[in-house]
């Protein structure tokens, strides 16, 4: 560096501690030098809200927040709007991106253990992260005013007047209205494009924090800190920037050929990215034929559908859903293993997450099913829908995943940990 | 300041004095953000009722209105629709409509204020999904002992065509049926019955 920038650098750090924030972040953050594949959804994790935030802040120049003019302003930027389409698809595509990325990121400390002590409170914004993600996807949904944007409201929106009491107050509430209008329209574009992003940005930066101030776990689940060099560095770890950084970027080029290859050839990704329905502007008289929600939320879809009523009322329904969500938040203390790692837990916890697993993409696979998908069980079997059994069952499994760890992970056989990292 | 002129007790005091008093104003100031999102003078004000012309509405077949933004169905229902509501008696739920609203008039066998005009809030009481009509001729579909009435596309309820709900689905309760009046042989007047709600 010449002598007039490292002197204007001089000047800065005085007054801002620039230096400081890139050594303690990048430059002299050590991450552990047996990182896999499964450490890219991180970093593409922030690619992919970089992309929200960016495609979001267009889309805003020409959207009318309006239920008289949404669905035509949406078809206008698809239509007229110079680079309009592709701005829109990247934004529409990237909301199923950030789902895949984060349950991959999720799965991963699944694996290896990244949520036990001492990263309970990463572990704990993420779960928080992850909720903002679940608002921004709902809220932004309704933005388009085609009828799933409308149905799809209207579901999600009445889970809330099935509270007790308070419930039906509720819902008006949210919705400003006693059915779905132009003031939940409106409200909800203040709150997708305003209120929930402020949030997740904050979120971001606590998540990042906690993460850097405890420090990376690594695919064997071993504290790198714990065996450090004369000057105070792991000996297992490598600075984040610039091994990592150039890393990183690799691992976004592979995610952006495929992101584009979506963008350009499967904008609709099947009906499953945006669905077909929603080409329908929203009609509050009109349910179409089979309504499901945008594939990231079916799992949780498939719970809430799968509880019958009790007592005249559709809340427990409500509560499997939430709570199959907010056990996600218990996790680091319901898993009393010796080791973090899936490479040296047993066998007990490999079958358990593959059950959970299973249940958790099949329950994905019927939300997006009519409940009469796989036909009618016998007369014999009381003529069930096979279907409903079936997520009843998946629903169930998906819960003892977590109810049971406490148990499973402690008599479970696992091998001894290594003291460094392997390679 | 010297440490002994320190009355820890009366900063401790200043302190959560000041702490409760600014909470409370800042509670105050958040009433006027949480009333906002309340429905508006305008959205209370467009509930008027709503009048309806049934003279084209043929025997069997049913008609869609808009009142308050919500589905409302009339349907004409045939003798043979009343027998099929009779038949579903064990089938339904709630078969005396004890757990589900109507006005007054329509606390009867069929839910109506005449049995042939059938009306009902067309939004499933499970999560607000419009159902579909389903006649008896849906057997293949709906299942043999199906008797007519109406399948919610979302979570699969199922109703009678009195709005009533069958045993073991989602849905909770019997379909709202909203204030109205027959003002005569042709015209429904939805929201508001004279006779007592």
């Amino acid at each position: 560096m010449n002598g007039k920038l490292s002197a204007l650098l001089g000047w800065v750090d005085d007054r801002f501690p620039l230096s400081q924030l890139w050594n303690d972040h990048l430059a002299k953050y050590y991450a552990p030098k047996n990182f896999n594949v499964w450490y890219f959804f991180g970093s593409l994790a922030i690619l992919v809200l970089v992309n929200q935030i960016v495609t979001g802040i267009f889309l805003t120049m020409n959207y009318k927040p309006d239920a008289a003019l949404a669905f035509a302003s949406v078809e206008y930027i698809m239509r007229d709007v110079p680079g309009g389409w592709i701005i829109r698809y990247m934004h529409s595509t990237g909301a199923s991106a950030f789902f895949i990325v984060v349950y991959l990121h999720m799965f991963r400390a699944l694996l290896y253990g990244s949520y036990r002590q001492p990263r309970e409170l990463v572990w704990i914004f993420g779960m928080l992260i992850y909720l903002c993600l679940m608002a921004e996807a709902f809220f932004g949904y309704l933005l388009p005013w085609g009828q799933m944007s409308f149905w799809g409201a209207q579901v999600i929106v009445n889970l809330f007047e099935a509270v007790p009491l308070v419930g039906p107050a509720l819902s008006v509430w949210i919705r400003g209205d006693y059915v779905i209008s132009d003031a939940t329209l409106n409200r909800f574009f203040a709150f997708h494009v305003i209120a929930i992003p402020l949030v997740l940005l904050g979120l971001v930066a606590a998540h990042i924090m906690a993460l850097h101030e405890v420090g990376s776990n690594n695919p064997d689940g071993v504290e790198i800190k714990k065996h450090k060099d004369a000057e105070g560095r792991p000996l297992d770890g490598i600075p984040f920037h610039p091994y990592y950084t150039v890393k990183d970027i690799a691992g976004a080029v592979v995610f952006l050929f495929v992101f584009a290859l979506v963008i350009f050839f499967m904008p609709e990704g099947g009906g499953y990215f945006l669905e077909y329905n929603n080409f329908i502007p929203a009609d509050p008289l009109k349910t179409p034929p089979h309504i499901a929600p945008v594939w990231y939320f079916t799992p949780f879809y498939s719970m809430l559908r799968a509880v019958p009523p009790l007592f005249n009322s559709q809340f427990p329904g409500v509560v499997v859903m939430g709570a199959a969500v907010m056990i996600l938040f218990l996790l680091p203390w319901l898993d009393r293993s010796p080791v973090k790692s899936i490479r040296y837990k047993g066998p007990y916890f490999k079958i358990a997450l593959a059950v959970f697993v299973v249940s958790f993409v099949l329950l994905g696979y019927l939300g997006v099913q009519p409940t009469n998908v796989w036909g009618q069980a016998g007369a014999w079997l009381g003529g069930v829908e096979r279907a409903t059994a079936a997520a009843r069952l998946f629903t169930v499994l998906y819960f003892l995943f977590f109810l049971l760890m406490p148990w499973y992970t402690r008599i479970d056989k696992c091998k001894p940990e290594p003291q460094r990292v392997t390679s | 300041m010297s440490e002994k002129a320190l009355d820890q007790g009366k900063r401790q005091f200043l302190v959560t004095a000041t702490g409760v008093v600014g909470g409370v104003a800042a509670g105050a100031a958040a009433v006027p953000f949480v009333a906002s999102m309340l429905p508006s003078e305008r959205a209370k004000a467009a509930g008027a009722p709503v009048e309806v012309d049934i003279s084209q509405l043929a025997p069997g077949e049913r008609l869609i209105v808009e009142w308050r933004g919500k589905p409302v169905w009339i349907l004409r229902r045939t003798p043979e629709m009343l027998e099929q509501i009779r038949r579903a008696d064990p089938l339904v739920a709630d078969p005396k409509s004890i757990y589900s609203e109507q006005p007054a008039c329509c606390n009867n066998e069929f839910r109506a204020e005449k049995p042939e005009i059938g009306v009902m809030i067309g939004l499933c009481t499970h999560l607000g999904c419009s159902p579909q009509f389903k006649s008896v001729d849906a057997k293949a579909e709906m299942g043999q002992d199906w008797e007519g009435g109406f399948y919610c596309p979302c979570h699969g309820s199922k109703f009678d065509l009195a709005g009533r709900v069958f045993r073991g689905v989602p849905a909770p309760t019997n379909l709202p049926i909203p204030p109205y009046e027959l003002v005569s042989e042709t015209k429904v007047r939805v929201g508001e019955t004279k006779k007592g709600s």
